[in-house]
């Protein structure tokens, strides 16, 4: 396969070229090719049972719905997130910039473990909110506060540049032509904001999805009710259903796939929004 | 080093950024390639030097075809329009580079390299600054640095993309003037690329002017501001008054008023008169012989000159540029009616080409 | 798709007027909601990995990172690491050189292929493995046959982390060299100096700091992933347990001070990796203000 590429005095194309598309084969699409084959292998049939069975459909209704809320939970408190940081100034706020982090870099099992103790009823935060009625740990409740966690860093990073973009003159503008700073805010700043918004929602909500180790530990995984989609795969490969476990995976797959050009048509928007010098 | 450019075409994609371009540069010349953007001379520019491949035509350095040698073999000094100076190293080692990395067996002792680096510095002027960084170093300083560093592997041919582009109007004009002595003093051939057309006035041997692609005029300052080849050339360098007429027996007739062009012009239906601002003598209306006619609107003096503005029989403005004196003698005023009569005309035939005005 | 964050460039704040500053109340109300969801979120998570670990005391905390086990587990972390990090540094930049310097057509797909791995569950990611090497899988047969283990061993644990930390590198240098553009190179290469020297000594000092971010956010996945390396591991104690499934079986043993003394070790990687993230942010963003001077200045 020749690559016609424009002429260029700079060496290694080739090499390099070649290089990528070799070690991008091996390691990620003939793996990812073999669920592919495996589900068309198993017939439509086989497929549809294992997909659409009533345990496996709770765990998309679980998985899909709480992916959504924490996605949307995620938009609110990461967008004052990155507000508050970008704008102002407060005692510990590089302590809070670097933290913000911390989902993306802290191993899931541990946060896993973290949240499920600190939620459980007799811990320390849960403890405080059994007496009200909420429980939160073991149960769906569970699975979304796990979620919100894993989500929050991606709407706060990509929305916190855009917002540190946006020039003062703009914001001075709408003020001087007489409105007012929510008027600003509803009308100029967040229409500038709104592409970094969605794409941060449909990251979150992406990854979401996908969780599992800070999930499985808070979640209390009781079938039907607080069971995730990646448990199910576990599940059934446990019992050796390789089959069923490809067909809920394949599933998951077209779902990621979707979302990622979703998300990268959302990112082109960004681009053009952004470097148009808004 | 001599360059013969041989039928060398380029495109991108259906943009056709060269078209069968020829030119022959003399060993030893300062060379300026002029025109608007997009008109292909930085493309053409990179072809010479090898960064850019040309889909036909031939380069020749010094008789020899070049066209199919990398960029490291052509022995070529490039200076680049934002200079692509190494942000990490120090001036020093910037200029070194092109030593250092030359094979063991062609690289000059240590010694040697220190010697050559600070003759090159001192050569631009610059040795003081041998230890700082780029970011410290001013527009123009990094524009010497830059070309002290082409230089400094002895090319026999010097390349440069709008060397003065990314700098304020003052520093330019000084970095001209030292350019120009510079070659002097080292006579290798140059070519640089430049989109303003003073700056290739008063710097280069011989102007190439270029337009979408092609050769417009090769020719000596003078040559080509004086007698412009095409309609393109005449507007290009420097500004010119339109007249849209047709040519009979040695005139150019616009509207009912008549301009000698010389007997030698064809007669033609669509003509196009050219005239630079300062080739107009102005006259007051009743002056004798003929003229055209024209209303002065507005006079800006800039220092002796003064810049006349016109209004002609037929709408249009003018402009004309005289000496403030000649206007205080003559007496004229804004809103005064006057005779112009220009004393030299180039005319072309319009056969519908656009012309840049 | 990310399942991290790009590198951050130009300085994130900014300093506000009368006219564009809001309510002095409506400011405190913020940051006291920020500084609430932070506290809660993210600080009591990190607190109570210390507190649980340290709650027996420091005996027992050091009993279970010296046990036979964790001291395996460790290992095996570091070792997959140690390998994924480096095969997926030198690909990020390849990747990068291929891309950011040059122009050919199905570039925008290729950089999409690259991300795919973020946009896979971890799960997905062991279980294509096991489609692979498992029992009936498509290579399993053959490799059973030449008694070389995959699944529920090392090399599928490696595979799977490599399959995680896939594109934390490439996608760090990619924009990052796409920004900067060719001209200094071109500028070696007329100069005389060859492939290596070129990326040597103009390209490499250029994009070292988003080579180490890269590298950084790699080793902290590598070491924590969970996901992926559960479904392939087989989870046998001392042989093919990373450090996070070890903090799993601990957990489920109700062994809580020995399953926190292991996450503890994991979250100080997380605190270590964020503090060496903050520095390199800062170190870049002083790097882009003298570019930047570079380019504006005469």
């Amino acid at each position: 396969m020749a690559i016609r590429k424009r002429f260029s005095p700079l060496p290694g194309f080739g090499l390099s070229l070649g290089y990528t598309i070799f070690y991008l084969s091996v390691i990620v699409l003939i793996p990812l090719s073999a669920v592919g084959a495996k589900t068309i292998g198993m017939g439509w049939e086989a497929f549809w049972a294992a997909a659409s069975n009533p345990r496996v459909v709770a765990s998309y209704e679980l998985s899909f719905g709480a992916s959504l809320l924490a996605a949307a939970i995620n938009v609110v408190f990461g967008l004052i997130f990155a507000w508050v940081l970008v704008r102002y100034r407060f005692p510990g706020k590089g302590l809070v910039d670097a933290l913000v982090d911390l989902p993306f870099a802290l191993p899931t099992a541990v946060a896993g473990i973290a949240l499920a103790t600190i939620y459980a009823e007799n811990g320390p935060i849960g403890s405080l909110l059994k007496p009200h009625g909420i429980e939160v740990a073991y149960n769906p409740n569970g699975v979304l506060l796990a979620l919100v966690f894993i989500g929050l860093p991606f709407v706060v990073r990509t929305v916190q540049p855009v917002l540190a973009d946006l020039e003062k003159e703009v914001e001075e503008a709408a003020a001087g032509l007489g409105a007012s700073r929510w008027q600003t805010f509803v009308k100029v700043i967040l229409p500038h904001v709104t592409p970094a918004l969605l794409t941060g929602f449909a990251m979150a909500f992406a990854r979401a999805v996908g969780e599992y180790g800070s999930v499985i530990f808070i979640a209390g995984n009781v079938p039907m009710v607080s069971e995730i989609t990646p448990l199910m795969i576990i599940t059934k490969l446990e019992q050796y259903d390789y089959a069923g476990a490809t067909a809920v995976a394949s599933v998951m797959l077209i779902f990621s796939f979707i979302l990622l050009l979703v998300i990268n048509a959302l990112q082109g928007w960004m681009q053009n929004r952004y470097s148009k010098g808004a | 080093m001599s360059i013969a450019i041989r039928n060398i075409s380029k495109h991108f994609g259906a943009f056709h950024a060269l078209d069968d371009v020829s030119i022959d540069i003399p060993s030893g010349e300062l060379v300026a390639l002029l025109g608007p953007s997009g008109c292909g001379k930085t493309t053409l520019l990179r072809i010479i030097a090898g960064l850019e491949s040309a889909d036909a035509g031939r380069i020749l350095l010094e008789g020899d075809d070049a066209s199919d040698r990398h960029v490291r073999d052509r022995n070529v000094g490039f200076v680049f329009q934002h200079y692509a100076l190494f942000r990490h190293m120090t001036v020093f080692e910037n200029v070194a580079f092109g030593l250092r990395v030359k094979p063991r067996k062609f690289r000059p002792s240590e010694n040697e390299i220190r010697k050559r680096v600070t003759r090159l510095l001192d050569l631009v002027q610059l040795g003081w600054l041998a230890d700082r960084y780029p970011s410290q170093l001013s527009g123009g300083q990094r524009q010497r640095i830059a070309l002290a560093r082409a230089l400094a592997v002895e090319p026999k041919v010097l390349l440069l993309d709008e060397p003065f582009g990314a700098l304020d109007a003052k520093v330019r004009k000084e970095l001209r003037r030292w350019l120009r002595q510079l070659h002097d003093e080292i006579h290798v051939t140059s070519v640089f690329v430049t989109h303003d057309q003073e700056e290739a006035l008063e710097v280069s041997d011989r102007i190439v002017v270029m337009n979408k692609g092609g050769v417009e005029q090769i020719g000596s300052p003078d040559q080509v501001y004086d007698h412009p080849a095409t309609p393109f050339v005449a507007s290009f360098l420097g500004s010119v008054n339109l007249f849209h007429g047709r040519v009979e027996d040695g005139h150019l007739h616009v509207g009912e008023h008549a301009l000698a062009v010389g007997a030698g012009q064809l007669a033609t239906e669509k003509a196009v008169g050219f005239v630079r601002p300062h080739e107009f003598d102005v006259l007051p209306a009743n002056a004798p012989g003929s003229g055209l006619p024209g209303k002065i609107l507005r006079v800006i003096a800039i220092g002796p000159l003064a810049q006349v503005e016109l209004l002609r029989p037929d709408g249009e403005l003018l402009e004309v540029a005289i000496l403030r004196d000649t206007l205080s003698v003559l007496g004229l005023r804004e809103g005064d009616e006057v005779s112009l009569r220009p004393r030299n005309i180039r005319v072309f035939q319009n056969d519908n080409e656009r012309l840049a005005a | 798709m990310s399942a991290t964050i790009a590198l951050q460039p130009g300085a994130l704040e900014r300093h506000e007027t009368p006219t564009t500053r809001e309510p002095a109340w409506v400011k405190v109300l913020l940051i006291g909601i920020a500084l609430t969801f932070f506290t809660v979120f993210l600080l009591f998570p990190l607190f109570a990995v210390f507190i649980e670990a340290f709650r027996k005391g420091w005996g027992t905390y050091l009993a279970a990172l010296s046990s036979q086990d964790a001291l395996a587990a460790i290992r095996l972390t570091l070792l997959t690491a140690a390998i994924a990090v480096p095969l997926n540094l030198v690909f990020g930049v390849a990747a990068a050189w291929s891309i950011a310097k040059f122009e050919f057509p199905g570039k925008r797909l290729l950089i999409t292929l690259i991300d795919l791995p973020f946009s896979v569950s971890p799960v997905i990611s062991g279980l294509i493995y096991v489609l692979l090497f498992g029992a009936q899988g498509w290579f399993g047969e053959w490799f059973a046959a030449h008694d070389i283990k995959i699944l529920f061993a090392v090399p599928g644990i490696v595979l799977a982390t490599v399959f995680v930390t896939f594109p934390f590198v490439a996608r760090e240098l990619i924009p990052l060299m796409e920004a900067q553009g060719s001209e200094e190179e071109e500028a070696a290469v007329v100069l005389g100096a060859s492939g290596w020297q070129v990326f040597w000594h103009t390209t490499l000092p250029n994009i070292k700091w988003g080579l180490l971010y890269g590298v950084i956010l790699c080793n902290a996945r590598a070491m924590g992933e969970f996901g992926a390396v559960s479904v392939v591991s087989g989870h046998i104690r001392g042989m093919t347990n990373t450090m996070p499934l070890h903090v799993e079986i601990l957990y489920n043993e109700y062994n809580y001070a020995a399953a926190f003394a292991v996450a503890s070790l994991l979250a100080l990687l997380a605190i270590v990796t964020l503090g060496l993230k903050t520095l390199v942010e800062r170190q870049t963003r002083k790097q882009q203000t003298e570019s930047l001077a570079l380019e504006n200045a005469s």
